[in-house]
């Protein structure tokens, strides 16, 4: 499994840029927006990455509770990190792309709330996993985790009796997209979900490798004082 | 066993009798909800139609960080000699502690309401234009959404450091649709101009899930070791 890592690593800037030049230069401009449009190659792809690494940490979270085994609750922090971080990359490029297109930066529609709002929730986590003390942590963030999940949907809904700016779903919405914008939206996808696997995995690494360290250091430390006395 | 109403109804009777004699939680929720009235007061300077406008909002955030004070005391008091290991290790159930801290706070903050109720109609000149009644039904529902998943998040939070910061950190953001929908309903049932309903079914939708969730996971919280 180790070995596999620069191969992913290779393979992800490969892919990174071909879709980066897929996004810049083979990809049509859209008409009435110009260049502008082609943030919409990293906007909604990240979107979707994020949206499945927090699935994951959910999944994860369940598992854990379940089963009590700590290596699950490595793949939830290391899910929710990299979930966060793609989530920032969403809510950062929507009011660059927001600003021109729509004239303003931000607005109160039911998708950015509701993306902002996860990435509150998930904020939240991080800093119950980073405040929490003891071997606590892993129940109460995955109890957290669940109670997110319960609250999408309602954050949902809530933010539904609002009007609608955002533009609608391209992908099964109905709307006409062009098949070669499409080609691009999927590999930059792509490139984004290995990018993403690749961040996650080394962070699952490490965080593996950290409790190892830890755990062997409080062995040390139980240790010590018999060899002190002798 | 005892059966779990017993076991509740004693936890939730030493509650409201400690409460009764020191006053802690409801004399500084007071004072804080007193505060904010003010203070906001002074900052908007509202006429009586701002005022219907804007008044959602305030009433909740005010009853929002004041109820956020008797949360964070709830289970600070079980810490002292504790109280808290002796119910871990005894055959209790556990959600019988959680629905009487959460029906005690639930108490707490309804008496809070209902004294400050009066003050923010005479400070914001408040005269609703719709059913004034409905209000009844939107802040039961409301309270119960703040204080059944403040319980919880407040045992969660024992167990970090600087517990006291972590609680609103931790609720606010998932209380996010239940504020939504009380600030709304308020709005609404005081300028008399949208329909409550949605909000109301949507609330009484949050209260179901997270009561449900709450008694679902509160076992593992306690017992979190």
């Amino acid at each position: 499994m180790k070995k596999a890592f620069p191969f992913l690593a290779l393979l992800t800037a490969a892919l990174l840029s071909f879709a980066l030049y897929q996004a810049m230069v083979v990809a049509p401009t859209e008409k009435t927006m110009g260049d502008v449009q082609r943030i919409f190659y990293y906007h909604v792809p990240s979107a979707w990455t994020a949206f499945l690494f927090f699935l994951i940490n959910l999944i994860a979270s369940i598992v854990y509770l379940i089963r009590r085994n700590l290596e699950w609750d490595a793949v939830a922090v290391a899910s929710a990190e990299v979930g966060v971080v793609f989530c920032t990359v969403v809510l950062v490029t929507g009011p660059l792309w927001a600003r021109p297109v729509w004239g303003i930066w931000w607005t109160w529609d039911i998708r950015l709330t509701s993306t902002l709002v996860l990435w509150l929730i998930y904020v939240s986590y991080l800093i119950l996993r980073r405040f929490s003390t003891g071997g606590q942590t892993p129940v109460l963030a995955a109890a957290l985790a669940i109670f997110g999940a319960l609250d999408v949907p309602l954050v949902y809904f809530s933010i539904w009796f609002f009007r609608t700016q955002h533009p609608q779903p391209v992908i099964g919405g109905g709307g006409a997209i062009d098949p070669r914008m499409l080609r691009v939206l999927l590999i930059n996808w792509l490139a984004f979900l290995c990018f993403g696997a690749l961040v996650f995995w080394a962070r699952y690494r490490l965080e593996v490798l950290q409790r190892e360290a830890e755990e062997a250091e409080a062995l040390e430390a139980l240790l010590e004082p018999k060899g002190a006395s002798q | 066993m005892p059966a779990l109403s017993t076991i509740t109804a004693a936890t939730l009777a030493k509650d409201v009798r400690l409460e009764w004699r020191s006053k802690d939680a409801i004399n500084s929720m007071l004072f804080f909800a007193l505060l904010v009235v003010v203070v906001f007061s002074f900052a908007f300077d509202p006429d009586a139609e701002q005022s219907r406008q804007i008044a959602g909002g305030l009433v909740w955030v005010a009853f929002l960080f004041a109820a956020v004070v008797a949360l964070n005391q709830t289970w600070a008091r079980e810490l002292r000699n504790q109280v808290l290991d002796a119910y871990r290790v005894s055959p209790a159930p556990a959600n019988s502690l959680f629905l009487a801290k959460a029906f005690g706070n639930f108490i707490f903050v309804s008496v809070l309401e209902g004294l400050m109720t009066p003050l923010f109609i005479v400070f914001y000149k408040l005269r609703a234009l719709g059913p004034a009644w409905e209000l009844l039904p939107v802040a039961a529902l409301g309270t119960w959404a703040l204080v059944v998943n403040g319980t919880f998040f407040a045992a969660m939070s024992l167990r970090t450091r600087s517990r006291e910061i972590m609680l609103p950190l931790l609720l606010f953001p998932i209380s996010i649709p239940a504020l939504l929908a009380m600030v709304n309903a308020t709005t609404a049932i005081l300028t008399g101009e949208e329909a409550v309903k949605f909000w109301i079914v949507l609330l009484g939708t949050y209260d179901v899930v997270f009561t449900i969730g709450c008694l679902l996971l509160f076992e593992l919280v306690l017992e979190a070791e």
